[in-house]
């Protein structure tokens, strides 16, 4: 047991240590020397808010109570994280692009800035959160009062009144102090976050430490434990579907809709991809802050005294075991749990009571100097009365509820009137037609039936509602008693009141939007809203009002701080193209003002700020008309602006592409040079050379004659270079003139393998041809045809190698196409030799001195190209082989 | 037997012409027909002087001269580089690497006479 004072001062001692944390990261945020700060890690542990002092120590009690029905409550948020991870990423968008500050704000600005909607949504919210609150307070004062009760050297033990009164005003401090430090125009407490994160670990290692403990310390290991959970009252509860289904629901809605949820999960999250780490790992904490539940709960039963509260469990059962450092952990994770919940929901409760509630009726109080003094200073202000009254609420119900009523059966409540705001926010995020009098029905039937029928009676019979109206009805009439709505009597109350409250709200939204039109503002801001991943859509609309750059200037002044006023002032002016700091008031500048003083006072109260300042209090059609002409004109003129822009960009191209293909042409015309200079000299060396020796004379006439020999050959290698040259050149410019006829293939095969013939004429080859498929007269140039066929046949002549070379000539047509193959048994042309040999000069064997200069298939592809066909070289044939295709009736070119 | 030339070449032609010339000079000629086995031969029996084409089939003749040159043993070899691409940049870049002469291709009789017997200090 741990005497009462010390562990006040444990608790003094770890709420420092929070305080250490925050204040050491918000002034190292400043310097941004933290990249981990904003690590997704972070972000997924600061959504364990979810995870109350209800979860820490309630669930436990619900499992005593009511078996595995606790599990719902984890299941929902899983589900949303799971499976609507999609919603979570819009409403983080819209929250990122909309500057949204709390969950009233985001309802406020998509139904055209409506503060009634703000003011509606805020009082929900506090109404909804209060008992949640003082859920929170009782939690940590029961556990004071577990922990103390037993001391008997601690001191004197103050009442539990008393005790809750000392958490309560130091939660309010601790968040006073870091929840409104400063006015962040992005309205995000990176300490706060951080002190969270931190909580977070506690609760889930106490938690944790706990359920190992009485696995392996109490029970025999998971098997003993399976066994014990077989033996224990829990095995033989049975699931009522109904209830098990409503519960997910109004968990999943929970966590979309609590205010501190919003707060943490969209107005803190500093990069939008966090949360695809943490739709896997926040359901992966749930998993296990619910792993423990049922053996504390089973072990609970088993080991402590009858009537022990099983809602403390996790605290008294260790405590019971005389294991108190296990228990002082128990203890700080339910402190934990508890805090957190404390410091952020009323950060976020704050900020829309002050944004929504506290700033509009102190303008609308001075409307003749509305911006006059310091704005920031009066924010500030309202903020921070704002959180100490909504803990000071907490406190209150507290005290009225006398600290009655199990935990769970609280957080519940709280939850059915948070998914109040469900259908609004989905619908408005989804739904273009929804509009503001659709939302205010769907709220206020939705909040009114569910502070009839669940919220109300939850104080109790006569405390608000009497007993007498419960069970007769109001003036006696039966169906609309609270719990027995339109006659359906025998359902499970919260779900009564669950199922008729959001029912009748859906119902109302929906049929009050349909029956309405939305108003301009509210028309652009739902497009905005439901088409958020479509890029920007202009939001504001302001026309050029009447208002000077200076006016508005003073007015950021006080709202945002001098310097970062100025500082934004100066960037927009320099945007406009503008000297100096003062921009022109345009449309574009008074929307993009408003969303930055929205992050620091919300959407409607800057709209109304900047309504007064620039005279035109509300935007009508005509004003939008003239702000989407103005529009419509400067878009047309930028896409006149890209047009030119793309043109310049495809001639710089085009440019660049040319003076590449020249650069490569002239490098291939120098080498073409610089080949065709050595395929000369060569033979022109030989026949200096010889013809120097014969000038001199005085040699025997054979040696003569073998001398001449040689001049004369390579001078007609020189002839048949100098021809193939000339040929290619018309060839490739050309230049060629064709003359069709109607020829017999078989005829031009037969020419061919004739004129080859005298192609290294020593040479014996097998010839296949067949004659069946030859037969086909061919329109076309014959002797250009013939000419590639003498190429072809020649090479094999030449190259092949086979010691029985053999020469297959087949012919196919396909359709209006010819198809010629000259295949031959040699060793065929290696694979990366392929590509290279239509390639002038590209002769590949040198050391085969065969007379030709490496002309002859770079001839033969010009030819083919001529002809209207092409040449290629067919792979896998077992020898080299070529495939001539043509057309069978060549046209004339006209 | 008189001084010996190996000559590098790939055209027969051309070698014959060259052998020709020498031989009827008293020159003892060897001929090689691509540069595979350049610095094996030359090992084997080492000639007085080398003609050697820059455009060679396999290893040209720039980078058998190279190989020449970077052995102590042949590295002061008297070696004719020959050229038919009759480009400047083939002759700047054998007298970079090394050689002792260089000769365009058409050469006349006398002059590659007189640069062997040069060579060969004849």
């Amino acid at each position: 047991m741990v005497p009462f004072n010390i562990l006040v001062a444990v608790c003094l001692v770890y709420v420092g240590l929070l305080f250490l944390v925050a204040f050491l990261v918000e002034r190292r945020a400043n310097a941004r020397a933290l990249p981990w700060l904003r690590s997704p890690l972070v972000y997924t542990l600061s959504l364990s808010i979810f995870c109350t002092a209800w979860t820490f120590y309630g669930a436990v009690g619900y499992a005593v109570r009511s078996g595995w029905e606790f599990m719902t409550i984890y299941l929902g948020p899983t589900l949303v994280f799971v499976g609507w991870w999609w919603v979570l990423r819009k409403l983080v968008r819209i929250g990122k692009t909309q500057r949204v500050t709390s969950i009233a704000d985001l309802i406020s600005s998509r139904y055209g800035k409506s503060n009634m909607l703000g003011v509606i949504v805020t009082v929900i919210s506090v109404v909804a959160a209060t008992p949640y609150i003082a859920l929170q307070l009782q939690s940590v004062t029961l556990s004071f009062a577990v922990f103390a009760s037993t001391a008997a050297d601690g001191g004197p033990m103050p009442d539990k009144a008393a005790t809750a009164l000392w958490v309560a005003v130091g939660l309010a401090l601790f968040t006073v102090l870091f929840g409104t430090r400063n006015l962040d125009s992005n309205e995000r407490h990176l300490g706060v976050v951080t002190a969270i994160a931190v909580e977070a670990v506690v609760k889930l290692v106490a938690l944790v430490a706990v359920g190992i403990f009485v696995v392996w310390g109490l029970a025999g290991g998971p098997a003993d434990m399976m066994a014990r959970i077989e033996a224990s009252p829990l095995s033989s509860w049975d699931l009522q579907p109904g209830r098990w289904v409503g519960l997910i629901f109004l968990s999943a809605a929970a966590v979309l809709c609590l205010p501190r949820m919003f707060q943490v999960m969209v107005v803190e999250n500093v990069d939008e991809r966090h949360l695809a780490t943490a739709s896997w790992a926040f359901p992966l904490y749930l998993f296990l802050m619910c792993l423990f539940v049922l053996p504390i709960a089973v072990a609970g039963m088993d080991l402590l005294p009858p009537g022990t509260n099983p809602d403390l469990f996790v605290l008294t059962l260790p405590l019971a075991q005389g294991q108190d450092g296990l228990a002082m952990l128990a203890f700080l994770g339910g402190f934990s749990s508890a805090t957190s919940m404390v410091i952020v929901a009323s950060i976020a409760l704050a900020t829309m009571v002050s944004n929504h509630i506290v700033m509009p009726l102190w303008l609308s109080l001075r409307p003749a100097r509305a911006v006059s003094g310091d704005v920031r200073r009066i924010v500030l202000l309202s903020r921070r009365l704002s959180i100490a009254g909504i803990v000071a609420l907490g406190y209150a119900y507290f005290r009225l509820s006398g600290g009655s009523g199990a935990l769970a059966a609280i957080g519940l409540i709280s939850f059915v009137g948070a998914a109040q705001i469900l259908p609004a926010m989905l619908g408005g995020i989804f739904w273009r037609g929804a509009t503001r009098v659709g939302a205010v029905c769907g709220l206020l039937t939705g909040a009114g039936i569910w502070a009839y029928s669940l919220y109300l009676p939850s104080f109790g019979p006569d405390a608000v509602i009497s007993a007498r109206l419960m069970t007769e009805g109001p003036w006696g009439i039966g169906w609309l008693r609270p719990q027995a709505l339109f006659g359906v009597e025998g359902m499970d109350p919260l779900i009564h009141a669950m199922f008729w409250s959001l029912v009748l709200n859906a119902t109302a939204f929906f049929t009050g939007s349909i029956l309405t039109f939305p108003g301009p503002v509210e028309r652009v801001q739902g497009a905005a809203f439901v088409n958020v991943f479509d890029g920007e859509v202009s939001a504001g609309g302001w026309v050029r009002g009447a208002a000077t750059a200076e006016d508005l200037l003073i007015l950021s002044q006080r709202i945002l701080g001098g310097d970062e006023a100025l500082a934004f002032f100066e960037a927009e002016a320099r945007m406009q193209g503008k000297a100096g700091p003062l921009p022109d008031p345009t449309p574009g500048f008074l929307g993009a003002l408003e969303r930055r003083l929205s992050g620091s006072v919300g959407a409607a109260t800057a709209h109304a700020m900047i309504a007064q300042t620039v005279g035109g209090a509300a935007v009508s059609v005509e004003d939008l008309m003239a702000v989407a002409n103005e529009t419509a004109q400067i878009m047309e003129y930028s896409a006149r602006l890209e047009a030119q822009s793309e043109e310049l960009t495809r001639t710089a191209r085009q440019l660049q592409q040319a003076n590449e293909k020249l650069t490569r042409l002239s490098v291939q015309k120098d080498s073409f040079l610089s080949q065709v200079s050595h395929e000369l000299r060569t033979p022109m060396t030989s026949i200096r050379a010889f013809s120097e020796i014969l000038m001199e004379g005085d040699m025997s006439p054979e040696m003569a004659r073998r001398h001449a020999t040689i001049i004369h050959d390579e001078a007609i290698r020189l002839t048949r270079l100098l021809d193939d040259l000339l040929n290619l050149s018309v060839l490739e410019n050309a230049g060629v003139q064709l003359t069709l006829g109607l020829v017999s293939l078989q005829d031009m095969i037969d020419r061919a393998l004739v004129t080859a013939a005298q192609t290294r004429p020593e040479r014996r080859f097998t010839i296949h041809r067949d004659p069946g498929c030859e037969a086909l007269y061919v329109t076309t140039d014959a002797d250009r045809l013939t000419q590639v066929f003498i190429n072809l046949i020649s090479n094999a002549r030449k190259y092949c190698a086979a010691p029985e070379p053999e020469l297959r000539i087949a012919v196919r047509q396909r359709g209006g196409r010819v198809m010629v193959d000259v295949i031959d048994n040699g060793r065929g042309i290696p694979e990366d030799s392929q590509a290279l040999i239509f390639e002038k000069f590209a002769r590949l064997t040198d050391e085969t001195r065969a007379g030709g200069a490496g002309l002859g298939l770079a001839i033969c592809r010009e030819v083919m190209t001529a002809l209207g066909g092409s040449i290629a070289y067919l792979p896998g044939q077992g020898g080299t082989a070529f495939r001539v295709t043509f057309p069978l009736r060549l046209q004339a070119a006209a | 037997m008189g001084k010996h030339v190996l000559v590098i070449e790939d055209e027969p032609n051309i070698v014959e012409a060259i052998r020709f010339i020498l031989m009827r000079d008293g020159w003892d000629v060897s001929t090689l027909s691509d540069g595979g086995l350049a610095e094996e031969t030359i090992k084997s029996r080492r000639p007085d002087v080398v003609i050697l084409d820059v455009m060679l089939p396999g290893r040209s003749g720039l980078e058998i001269l190279a190989a020449l040159r970077a052995d102590a043993a042949t590295e002061s070899l008297p070696v004719l580089m020959l050229t038919a691409k009759g480009q400047g940049r083939d002759r700047a870049e054998a007298e970079r690497i090394g050689a002792s002469r260089f000769m365009s291709k058409p050469f006349s009789n006398t002059e590659i006479l007189a640069s062997v017997r040069a060579l060969a200090g004849v």
